[in-house]
């Protein structure tokens, strides 16, 4: 049973169409990339996937012992974070939130595990700083251990690397790999870097006039056998 | 020595210590939601909100002389009876409209806010009301707050601690939700966190603390009072729970200052608060700048 299903799914924005008869599937352990040009409705798709946009048609299924609010989700920034007055453990045990229900505060063990989530996420050492003074490769990490404390079984990512740095990028996929690999989570990513996506990704779904969807491999085949695209 | 026995003798009164806990009481619950109101662009909502509070002030008035017949003393307790409601359900509709994409947030605010105030003074000078009345010297200390806040009565002031109390602990309970909601809306969502209830609970607390601050500081001023404290200690600490408790601190403090500035004066109560809170904001900002070596 693969962990999350898309099926036959039509997205858009008041009665206007984006994409149609999208279908797709992800397994556990899967590195899926999200490829497609600006406005193909790659956003629009991630937050229909978390429930935050009702899909015009089809259905998204979750399975394999994934409930619907178990996908961590690492967002772009917004313009509120901007300048918000918060710590990084503020920041980061906040990701907790979703199972408190109506438990007021986070409870000894959530504490710990956000402490093992920012040391994973090599940032032990900023706790205390403010987020809005961080560098945008900092602040991506600490949005990162965020995602960790809300579930250890599937994370989005809308572009991870959007403006940072060619180092402060390289730390960022190679952390993300390291989540996938060595913890078993599964990584659906948001990306123009097709050249990034090729390197880790295990499947690839490109949206825009052509739908593609299939492995890495059957992708490099399909460009090729059309020319570079 | 003097300014201490001018204090000393008001405060044989009751009034005058009356007026300073409802005061004290008023700018802590205000400081609160100060943050989340600023980061999520909630200020004007919070604008709004005075505003329909003013209406809802007019058409208490209104019913309170059609119905003083029955009722010999209607006193404002009673008017926040018509008014709490009116402004939550306000409150409500505009959270409602501002996610509403077809409606501009902040049109529909300026809509209600500004009609408010249009009905409400239409009221206010309606024939009901016995030639006599003080018209203009009423719909003055609704926008601007009573001269003097002196005129509060026992229930008023139990009225005013009640709420406030409610309001502190409700905050505290939500608090990290609160916190969630505020730094991003999506992620909250996205993992299981009931977003669109605490913004409803937020705005529901918003109006609240707006309706009891009308006897402090009048309609016109809330904002003030909502929005200063947190703008200053925003300007100077790191951490959410840093800035909220400095910004209750400042509050409450600038209120006390306020009030007792206000006595000695006898200047406007609103005003003289709102003033100290600017006076703070101007120092805090100062602080910050030395502290970040003015670079930002």
């Amino acid at each position: 049973m693969a962990q999350l299903i898309c099926d036959d799914l039509a997205l858009g924005y008041e009665g206007q169409e984006i994409i149609s008869g999208l279908s797709f599937s992800v397994d556990s352990g899967d590195y899926l990339c999200i490829l497609g040009e600006n406005g193909s409705g790659k956003t629009t798709l991630m937050k229909t996937i978390l429930g935050l946009h009702k899909p015009m048609k089809g259905k998204i299924l979750t399975g394999d012992g994934l409930n619907r609010d178990e996908i961590g989700y690492l967002p772009q920034q917004n313009s509120i974070q901007k300048d918000f007055p918060a710590s990084v453990k503020e920041i980061v045990v906040s990701g907790f939130q979703g199972r408190c229900g109506l438990r007021p505060f986070y409870n000894k063990e959530e504490k710990k595990q956000a402490e093992q989530n920012m040391q994973l996420m090599g940032i032990s050492h900023l706790k205390k700083r403010c987020y809005r003074e961080l560098s945008g490769g900092q602040q991506q990490r600490v949005l990162l251990a965020r995602a960790l404390c809300a579930t250890r079984k599937m994370l989005l990512l809308d572009e991870p690397v959007a403006g940072l740095d060619p180092k402060a990028t390289e730390e960022m996929y190679s952390l993300i790999q390291d989540l996938n690999k060595n913890h078993g989570i599964t990584i659906i990513m948001i990306s123009h870097d097709v050249k990034a996506a090729l390197q880790y990704a295990t499947k690839i779904l490109h949206i825009g006039s052509e739908i593609f969807f299939g492995s890495r491999d059957e992708y490099l085949k399909n460009v090729n056998g059309r020319g570079e695209s | 020595m003097e300014i201490f026995d001018t204090l000393a003798y008001y405060f044989q009164f009751p009034q005058v210590r009356y007026a300073l806990i409802v005061g004290v009481l008023v700018a802590l619950c205000a400081s609160l939601l100060g943050v989340t109101l600023v980061l999520k662009r909630f200020s004007f909502i919070g604008d709004g909100l005075s505003h329909v509070a003013f209406g809802a002030m007019a058409i208490a008035s209104i019913t309170g002389v059609l119905f003083s017949q029955l009722q010999p003393i209607i006193d404002s307790t009673n008017n926040m009876i018509i008014i709490m409601p009116i402004t939550v359900i306000s409150a409500v509709l505009l959270l409602r409209t501002g996610k509403n994409a077809k409606v501009k947030g902040d049109a529909s605010v300026a809509m209600i806010s500004v009609g408010a105030l249009a009905i409400g003074y239409l009221l206010m000078n309606l024939d009901v009301f016995p030639k006599s009345a003080n018209i203009s010297g009423d719909v003055c200390s609704t926008l601007f707050g009573s001269l003097s806040i002196l005129t509060l009565t026992p229930g008023e002031v139990w009225f005013c601690a009640i709420v406030s109390l409610i309001v502190v602990v409700v905050f505290i309970l939500f608090y990290n939700k609160i916190f969630c909601v505020t730094f991003d809306e999506d992620f909250a969502r996205a993992t299981g966190t009931k977003a669109g209830l605490y913004n409803l609970l937020i705005a529901i607390i918003i109006a609240v603390i707006i309706v009891i601050s009308m006897n402090l500081v009048g309609s016109l001023l809330i904002s003030a009072l909502v929005i200063f404290p947190a703008l200053s200690a925003m300007r100077v600490l790191k951490s959410f729970k840093a800035v909220t408790i400095c910004s209750a601190c400042i509050s409450v403090f600038c209120a006390a200052l306020g009030i007792l500035l206000s006595i000695l004066f006898s200047t406007p109560v609103g005003s003289t608060i709102v003033a100290v809170d600017i006076a703070a904001f101007i120092v805090f900002t100062i602080i910050g700048g030395v502290k970040g070596g003015f670079k930002r």
